[in-house]
């Protein structure tokens, strides 16, 4: 499915020309052209969607990306920039008629800066390696995607990624200070500055998110922030959806903001109790994860606040950790949703819409209600603090029809989010997986409003082409499909 | 109202052109800020409410005309604020300016600046288009994001017609100290402080009749601010002292900011010109003639000076900063803006063309021909 990118101009490129160019730039150990070497690379986190491009490119250097790039321009042929290839969204799935840049030699720690507070790093470094190496100074990187251990900071520049403390501590937009790289022509570009802000329009804004289609990045400086004294977590048991998204909200209005605020539905929890023991109780519909960090008297003070909040929106029991390993038992809970999910199915789909948060136990009950109408499992595991949620419908692509089931499901949930006064992604980007359902929350002036921001960045649109903002046919086709199904 | 207004607007924009461009205006609290530019004045004032406010939600829509002192008084009803703290420059200042300059108060180094807390907008662009992007919440990455690029772009992009904002619970406990100390010293502090999980929302160190001394706010929990403030030690300040003090700082009333005014151009004899330095916070004192006033633990410093423009630049621009002639003479603020590198210079005016193809927004406030 999805082996051809629609959204995209053709290009004629010329295999032999392209393997020829790019040999004069890189050593043949970092240059693939042979379908077993391109078959690793024909799809990211998101399988369902494979493409082989013509050939991938392994830089090392910042010389050698420009070399690649003015070359690929000269010629036009697309460009694809990857990192880890964790993203859910196929944002970096190759393009059938160009390069496939992989980014993973730039894998440098570059230097960890304890009194600014930030380490410049190479785009291929891994979230967590960024913390790990700050971690002697007190410091972390607070953006926490939980696909943290293989993810790396250049896709999560590209994608905004946020995380579970994302609440309290931002996103990806929150917490990079500058990017450096190269326009699709090979022009170098330093985004941002080592202060608070730089000079111009608000660049690091739009490159924030820009899922690898504006240009490509080669360094990044994160800020870092102080690792919190304390962290304590209150796991509250709901006996039903509706009281435990409505206490998401209460515990808001009570002037509380919380470190984490997260919640998993009874179908979640049944598929992460036998795969990490966290101790979850599997009788409870719903489950609360509220944290709380700071100074060991502000975390007392703020439980407790959390603990009256919660028992007054109707839980039906609390446990507050009650130290750092049954937090991170808690946790892991939580983390490994995806993959405890993905053993107990052949396979799934992960959403990410995002709707206001007094929608969430309306969007619960009309996912139950769509479980039904497509004859498919769905277990639920929010960020309920930010109104994010990941529905993960489950499904089998060998049998016939399924795959379509699932696809229509989650169509389904993502037009709910916009109508529920959301958004189709909150933090998975828009990739290939989304493209129709863009169409569904902007109209073709806005549209067009993207293409043109694109441009301006990348004039000739070799830069991840056919990805993210949908051609205006394919949105006429999407809107006179639902008019004639309305 | 809204769709009289935007019907309006749309008028005015479809009939103005480069050679006789509308200028949208606010309050023109911040008229100062910028180059100079000329244009027929589009008036928001009259586009002006709270659309959709839900204090659970942490969100606020409002029309850009409304004046921001009566967002702030609807936000502080339900305990709320904008934790980025946004100077007013006058009491007809108005959110849709707020957006725009893209200016943020003394907490901006803890708390983000305004970029930080744009959620969505409603925006009408050169073509009279009437587009939305972002939205009512926390995190959404469908499309680029428009809102926050919105943010500093002092209507070069398009007129701004809504704004969603993020807003926070004021904090519960809030205490000011004051230290003795150098600017030297100050630096320092500042960054060994930062570092540390103390909750210091704002600093301002500066050179008076009376010496040197860093301000120090600190936010949060009773508990961790009573905490803190043993840990930092020097004066508690008095509460109407304190809250008066960051007042005149954000609103650039203390005795360091001459009158507005005053301000010279820069080199002449008309008197000092304001820059605003944003620096790496870690960047020393920086060796240039005049006082100056140390903000954003050290990321941001105001100057007060008459040395050349470029000098000032080359200095910061060593540093790993870059300055904004910040008030001036109309000559001085030709170049209010630091230089662009090449191509980012080529984005910009591609975006503008992009945002206003047939060029009815006047031009030229962050960059000549821009």
């Amino acid at each position: 499915m999805g082996d051809r990118l629609p959204d995209s101009p053709d290009f004629a490129t010329d295999r032999a020309a392209l393997l020829a160019g790019l040999g004069r730039i890189l050593p043949a150990s970092r240059l693939y052209g042979e379908l077993e070497d391109l078959k690793p690379y024909e799809c990211d986190g998101l399988t369902a969607y494979r493409n082989l491009p013509l050939a991938v490119a392994l830089p090392e250097t910042e010389a050698e990306v420009q070399s690649i790039l003015k070359f690929c321009s000269a010629n036009q042929v697309p460009v694809v920039p990857r990192g880890a290839a964790t993203g859910l969204s196929g944002g970096a799935m190759p393009h059938h008629q160009g390069l496939l840049l992989s980014l993973a030699k730039f894998k440098k720690i570059l230097k960890v800066n304890p009194v600014a507070r930030t380490a410049l790093v190479q785009p291929g470094v891994r979230n967590l390696a960024v913390s790990e190496a700050a971690a002697p100074y007190n410091l972390y990187y607070a953006p926490d995607p939980s696909s943290q251990i293989a993810c790396t900071i250049g896709g999560n520049v590209s994608e905004n990624s946020g995380g579970v403390h994302c609440l309290k501590y931002g996103l990806t937009v929150h917490n990079v200070l500058q990017v450096r790289g190269y326009t699709m022509e090979g022009e170098p570009v330093t985004i941002g500055s080592a202060g608070l802000d730089a000079a111009g329009l608000d660049l690091l804004a739009v490159m924030n998110g820009s899922e690898g289609m504006l240009t490509v990045i080669t360094e990044v400086l994160v800020k870092l922030t102080p690792k919190p004294q304390v962290a304590k977590v209150v796991l509250a048991y709901f006996d039903s959806v509706t009281k435990a998204g409505n206490a998401v909200a209460d515990v808001i209005a009570a002037g509380i903001i919380p470190a984490g605020l997260e919640m998993m539905d009874k179908a979640a929890t049944h598929a992460v109790e036998p795969y990490v023991q966290a101790g979850y109780d599997l009788e409870a519909e719903a489950v609360l994860l509220c944290e709380s960090d700071g100074t060991p008297e502000e975390v007392e003070e703020e439980i407790a606040a959390m603990r009256a909040v919660l028992e007054k929106s109707g839980a039906t029991s609390l446990r507050v950790s009650a130290n750092e390993a049954e937090r991170l038992r808690f946790w892991a809970g939580r983390k490994a949703a995806f993959p405890a999910v993905g053993r107990i199915t052949p396979d799934y789909l992960c959403m990410d819409g995002t709707i206001p948060r007094k929608n969430l136990a309306k969007m619960l009950l009309a996912i139950a209600d769509m479980e039904k109408k497509y004859g498919l499992r769905c277990a639920n595991v929010f960020h309920a603090g930010d109104g994010n949620l990941h529905p993960l419908i489950m499904y089998d692509a060998n049998q016939p029809g399924e795959l379509e089931r699932a696809t229509a499901f989650g169509a389904e949930i993502l037009e709910l989010s916009v109508a529920l006064g959301g958004s189709i992604t909150g933090e998975h980007g828009v990739g290939v997986e989304k493209i129709t359902q863009m169409c569904a929350q902007f109209t073709p002036e806005e549209l067009a409003l993207f293409h043109g921001l694109k441009a301006a960045f990348d004039p000739a649109g070799l830069l991840n082409p056919g990805k993210a903002v949908p051609t205006p046919a394919r949105c006429r086709e999407y809107r006179q499909i639902r008019g004639e199904q309305a | 109202m809204s769709q009289a207004f935007e019907q309006q607007c749309r008028e005015r924009i479809l009939a103005a052109s480069a050679g006789a461009p509308l200028l949208i205006q606010g309050g023109g609290s911040k008229a100062f800020y910028g180059r100079p530019v000329q244009g027929e004045i589009l008036d928001t004032r009259s586009h002006r409410g709270v659309v959709a406010y839900e204090p659970t939600e942490l969100v606020v829509t409002v029309k850009a005309g409304t004046p921001l002192a009566e967002l702030e008084a609807v936000l502080a009803e339900k305990g709320q604020y904008l934790a980025f703290e946004p100077p007013h420059f006058g009491s007809e200042a108005t959110v849709g300016g707020m957006v725009a300059a893209g200016l943020s108060g003394p907490r901006r180094a803890q708390a983000g600046a305004v970029r930080d807390f744009v959620l969505g907008v409603r925006l009408m662009d050169g073509q009279g288009q009437a587009l939305n992007f972002g939205g009512q919440v926390m995190k959404n990455v469908a499309g680029y994001d428009v809102p926050r690029l919105m943010a500093g772009s002092l209507g070069q992009l398009g007129l701004l017609l809504e704004v969603s904002l993020k807003v926070l619970p004021r904090p519960v406990a809030e205490a000011t100290l004051r230290l003795e100390t150098s600017q030297a010293k100050a630096l320092t502090l500042m960054n060994q402080w930062g570092g540390k999980p103390l909750p210091i929302v704002a600093t301002a160190w500066e050179k008076t009749g009376e010496g040197e001394s860093l301000t120090v706010r600190l936010a949060g929990a009773r508990a961790a601010v009573q905490s803190a403030q043993a840990v930092l030690g020097g004066d508690v300040l008095e509460r109407g002292a304190a809250a008066a003090f960051w007042d005149d700082l954000r609103e650039q009333r203390l005795p360091f900011f001459p009158a507005a005014g005053s301000f010279g151009a820069t080199g002449s004899a008309g008197g000092p010109a304001l820059w605003r330095l944003s620096l790496p916070s870690t960047a020393p004192t920086l060796e240039l003639p005049g006082p100056q006033l140390v903000e954003w633990g050290g990321a941001q410093r105001w100057l007060a000076s008459d040395a050349q423009a470029r000098h000032v630049r080359e200095v910061v621009e060593k540093a790993g900063g870059h300055a904004t002639l910040f008030r001036g003479t109309a000559e001085a603020r030709e170049q209010a803006f630091h230089p662009l590198a090449a191509p980012l210079l080529a984005i910009h005016r591609r975006l503008r063309a992009s945002f206003d193809p047939r060029g009815a927004f006047a031009a030229g406030r962050l960059y000549e021909g821009l």
